[in-house]
């Protein structure tokens, strides 16, 4: 009987994976700070956090042709959305240098929590093997 | 997507900021360089920033995927740096060695207090973009403890 990785660590993997994912994104926010019209960006994590209950739970839609688009990667770009600005600048950039910060810093700290569960499966399952 | 990219792009932005502040460095130390005719006379430098799209950074995706033009973003490249069109000091100075039959003296665009806010909101951000690298670099060294007691 093989481990199941995907069932054993449930949604903290994709949970994970979206941090990382975001963090992304609100990097290049702060690295286009000064780049005139950027517009600030960020992914919508709850609708993220839901495509992957889908696939966690076995709903997921399969490629079954090569000329099949790809939904799986081709969704998690559609998460993108405009942030909305609360002070416009008169070059057309929508970046608060202050507040993407801020969300950079609690994305990592959520990163850090999402870290901690992942990694209290993987200790409880080395404990259950060694049948501690 | 990776933590790997944030460091491409944190970096990106780190080398542009430096090249703004090269360019500011530039422009404050010849603030004061006369010259004899508008043609050789110094003119502000000004870096143009641009966002880099992920889709110009992997040709291979373009055209497949229908978000290729709006998709993530890979931080921030200078596009040029291009010559102030503001208009240079002339000033009446016969004595000067460089003043022309007229007895002017052409001095450069540059806006010192301009250029010192400039050099101030380059390094600020220069230093953003160092916080973000640490930021990720801690990320990814917690990863790598993954599974250890």
């Amino acid at each position: 009987m093989a481990i199941s990785f995907d069932k054993a660590l449930g949604i903290h993997q994709h949970a994970l994976e979206a941090r990382v994912k975001r963090a992304e994104v609100l990097a290049n926010n702060m690295a286009n700070a000064d780049t005139p019209g950027f517009k600030a960006r960020d992914v919508d994590f709850q609708a993220m956090m839901q495509r992957a209950q889908q696939s966690v739970s076995g709903f997921e839609m399969s490629k079954t042709d090569d000329a099949h688009m790809d939904t799986s990667s081709g969704a998690a770009e559609s998460e993108l959305l405009y942030r909305v600005p609360n002070q416009p600048s008169v070059d057309g950039n929508t970046v608060d240098a202050q507040q993407e910060q801020t969300r950079f810093m609690r994305n990592a700290m959520d990163y850090q929590a999402s870290f901690q569960f992942l990694n209290s499966k993987f200790s409880g399952l080395t404990k259950a093997l060694k049948g501690e | 997507m990776s933590l790997g990219s944030i460091f491409d792009i944190a970096g990106s932005g780190m080398t542009a900021q430096s090249l703004r502040l090269n360019t500011t460095a530039s422009n404050i130390a010849n603030a004061e360089t006369a010259s004899s005719s508008t043609e050789t006379a110094y003119r502000a430098r000004k870096p143009v920033f641009a966002a880099i799209q992920q889709s110009m950074l992997n040709p291979d995706n373009q055209g497949l995927s229908l978000q290729s033009e709006q998709g993530p973003g890979a931080g921030v490249r200078v596009q040029g740096v291009v010559e102030s069109a503001a208009e240079l000091q002339m000033r009446y100075e016969p004595d000067h060695p460089a003043a022309n039959e007229d007895g002017n003296v052409f001095y450069p665009n540059v806006n010192v207090v301009e250029e010192m806010a400039d050099m101030m909101s380059s390094s600020r951000s220069f230093q953003m973009n160092v916080d973000i690298m640490n930021t990720a670099k801690s990320m990814m060294q917690r990863i790598l403890t993954l599974g250890q007691q």
